[in-house]
């Protein structure tokens, strides 16, 4: 199935300007990834499906994420994008489909295997538990302890490594030992971040890491995920609605539109107005297709 | 700066610390038998199970769930030891089996909580009630001899005066140091306060739930093992239900929420301490079991009220 000429053809009125140029560069168009060849991708899906119930919510995800790659993933509320990133990171399992890191298939069956291929994730819900104290959620299931399998907690030395690496980041928090729930939206998402980043990771899942935060803290992550991005060479996945914010992050842009990929774009073959055009024009043809797929 | 004050009141056991000290006080003063060496052993061995089981589960209310079995296993345990030696088992494999089956029971609790996702509150009432009509069928409904009793080991397990209450303390103790020490006990208490967020962060939160309803078990079954040596007999009608509430109104005196992610072993032992202290002040100063009763109620209304208000005002401080 081609997807890139019917929806010119279905909407050439309603394409933006340039939308040819797109179609040219094979963007606007489901990638298909040569897997195995490209030794650069670090992460990529073959036909991920996730249901709930009845509700199919992903119906075939083929992504791809290269190494130290930003990858920005875009979609409407309640499309699956935290249900991809829920699957990528071992806590859904999906119902078909493979995932492969570094071009090898992997089966995660808990989060613990997922981190343990150097995938570590912030959740949308950031996943603290607001009763214990920032360093203990820092650490919250990669405590440092001692004395074998007594697993001892070396507190000392998990507060010492928290204050550091906060201060490193630049995250300012009272005390480690301040409980979270004595903390706002946007120090909540920091801890998050720094949870998911406080150990050297591969690819880093980041759902929504800016939504409750203020312009001086989104710099802050901002500024965060560049070094991660630059300096160490991690590869990320971004959710986020705020397309300047994925503009200025990302190399490149995927939709997510009714359980599929519609749109595989480089951030610098494309504009924000395009995209907006883009998704738009994408959801009128599904729309038409869907109408049509009743007809026949 | 902060001062000491807002320290010790930002801890949840300052309550009923201060309810505690006050209580020994007016008791002391009122009766000069309140501190005699053979009255506090009276009060260990008193204290010591309610200790146990409220420790265990402060494990279960950390993680917002709760065990009405507990004190029902705290009266059969000694029941599974006598029927096997009338089996021809020996005492200490008996012991051993018994502890082995309330480990059982504690991880029934915990499946079917976990796995068949029935609330804590009724599937432990169901397993309360089965243990407690099996303990009338099994028993003939007879009073029955505890064996064990004597020599060493009879010492060791119950007999010695303090046996039962250093037991007790042993075992809270240990209890405490699992959940302040170590990585199960943070996982406990992060299950308790957010299970979703936990389960985000890899933590098993399935797997820790059916461990606590185990180690609960399997403390309250030993305790219970020891309180009948030492007694020396059982009586097939006891209320488990009793002995179960007694372990959760220290719990919850002691500061522990019902709601999870939050727990204080040391509370509970204060708490404990605390019944013991009213129940056997108002015995010396003559005053009847149905005052003890009320004054019981009105400890735990009086109590839950003030840490409520306290943990409003020092959310912001808060320290652990
Ligand atoms: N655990 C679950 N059980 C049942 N349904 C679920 C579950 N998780 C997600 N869903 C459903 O799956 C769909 C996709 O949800 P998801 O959270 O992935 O959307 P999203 O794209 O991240 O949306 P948003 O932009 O609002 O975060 C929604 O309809 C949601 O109701
Ligand atoms: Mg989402």
């Amino acid at each position: 199935m081609n997807d890139a000429q019917p929806e010119v053809a279905a909407d050439p009125g309603d394409g933006p300007p340039g939308n040819a140029a797109v179609s040219e560069t094979d963007a606007g168009r489901v990638a298909r990834l040569d897997s195995l060849g490209d030794r650069d991708v670090i992460l990529h899906t073959e036909g991920i499906t996730k249901g709930f119930g009845a509700l199919l919510v992903l119906r075939g995800i083929d992504i791809h994420l290269r190494r130290g790659e930003v990858l920005g993933l875009v979609g409407d509320n309640g499309c699956g994008k935290s249900t991809l990133v829920k699957i990528l990171c071992g806590f859904h399992r999906q119902d078909e489909g493979e995932i492969f890191v570094e071009g090898e298939q992997v089966a995660f069956h808990s989060v613990k295997d997922a981190r343990q291929h150097g995938i570590e994730t912030v959740y949308q819900d950031l996943a603290l538990i607001p009763a214990l104290s920032v360093y203990q959620n820092l650490f919250l299931n990669r405590e440092i302890t001692r004395f074998g399998p007594l697993r001892w907690l070396s507190n000392k030395k998990m507060r010492q490594m928290a204050r550091q690496y906060l201060d490193d980041i630049k995250v300012q928090v009272s005390s480690v030992d301040a409980l979270v729930e004595s903390m706002s939206g946007g120090q909540r998402q920091a801890v998050a971040l720094a949870r998911a980043t406080v150990q050297e990771s591969k690819i880093l899942l980041l759902d929504e890491p800016l939504a409750a935060m203020g312009a001086k803290e989104s710099a802050l992550v901002i500024d965060l995920v560049k070094d991660l991005s630059h300096n160490r060479g991690v590869s990320m996945i971004i959710i986020d609605h705020n397309y300047q914010h994925l503009f200025e992050l990302c190399d490149r842009l995927n939709v997510l539109q009714e359980g599929r990929i519609s749109l595989d774009l480089r951030v610098e073959d494309t504009t924000m107005e395009e995209l907006t055009a883009l998704m738009v024009a994408e959801y009128r043809r599904r729309i038409m297709l869907g109408h049509q797929e009743l007809r026949v | 700066m902060r001062r000491l004050s807002d320290v010790f009141f930002a801890r949840p056991e300052a309550t009923i610390f201060i309810v505690c000290v006050a209580l020994i006080a007016y008791f002391a003063y009122r009766n000069s038998t309140f501190y005699s060496y053979y009255n506090i052993i009276v009060m260990a061995q008193y204290m010591a199970p309610i200790a146990v089981i409220g420790a265990g589960e402060v494990l279960l209310l950390d993680l917002a769930e709760i065990d009405l079995s507990s004190g029902q296993v705290f009266l059969t345990a000694p029941w599974f030891v006598v029927i096997m030696g009338q089996h021809g088992v020996p005492l200490g494999w008996g012991i051993g089996l018994s502890l082995l089956i309330c480990c059982l029971i504690g991880a029934f609790n915990g499946a079917i909580v976990v796995w068949l996702r029935v609330p804590s509150f009724v599937a432990t009432l169901g397993v309360n009630y089965v243990l407690a009509g099996w303990v009338l069928i099994a028993s003939s409904d007879i009073t029955t001899d505890m064996p064990g009793t004597t020599g060493k080991f009879g010492a060791w397990f119950g007999i010695s005066n303090w046996s039962e209450g250093l037991w007790g303390l042993g075992i809270v103790i240990l209890i405490w140091a699992l959940l302040k020490g170590t990585k199960f006990g943070v996982h406990t208490t992060a299950t308790g306060g957010n299970e979703l967020g936990a389960a985000e962060a890899g933590v098993r939160v399935r797997r820790i739930k059916i461990w606590c309803f185990v180690i609960l078990a399997l403390v309250a079954g030993f305790i219970g093992i020891i309180d009948s040596i030492r007694i020396g007999s059982l009586d097939p009608a006891a209320p488990g239900l009793n002995e179960m509430l007694a372990g959760v109104t220290a719990a919850v005196i002691g500061g522990t929420a019902l709601t999870g992610g939050k727990a204080t072993v040391v509370g509970t032992l204060i708490g404990a301490i605390v019944l013991g202290v009213l129940e056997d002040g108002f015995n010396l100063i003559g005053i009847s079991a149905n005052w003890f009763i009320l004054v019981e109620g009105a400890v735990i209304l009086a109590a839950m009220a003030v840490n409520v208000q306290l943990g409003r005002w020092t959310l912001k401080t808060a320290r652990r």
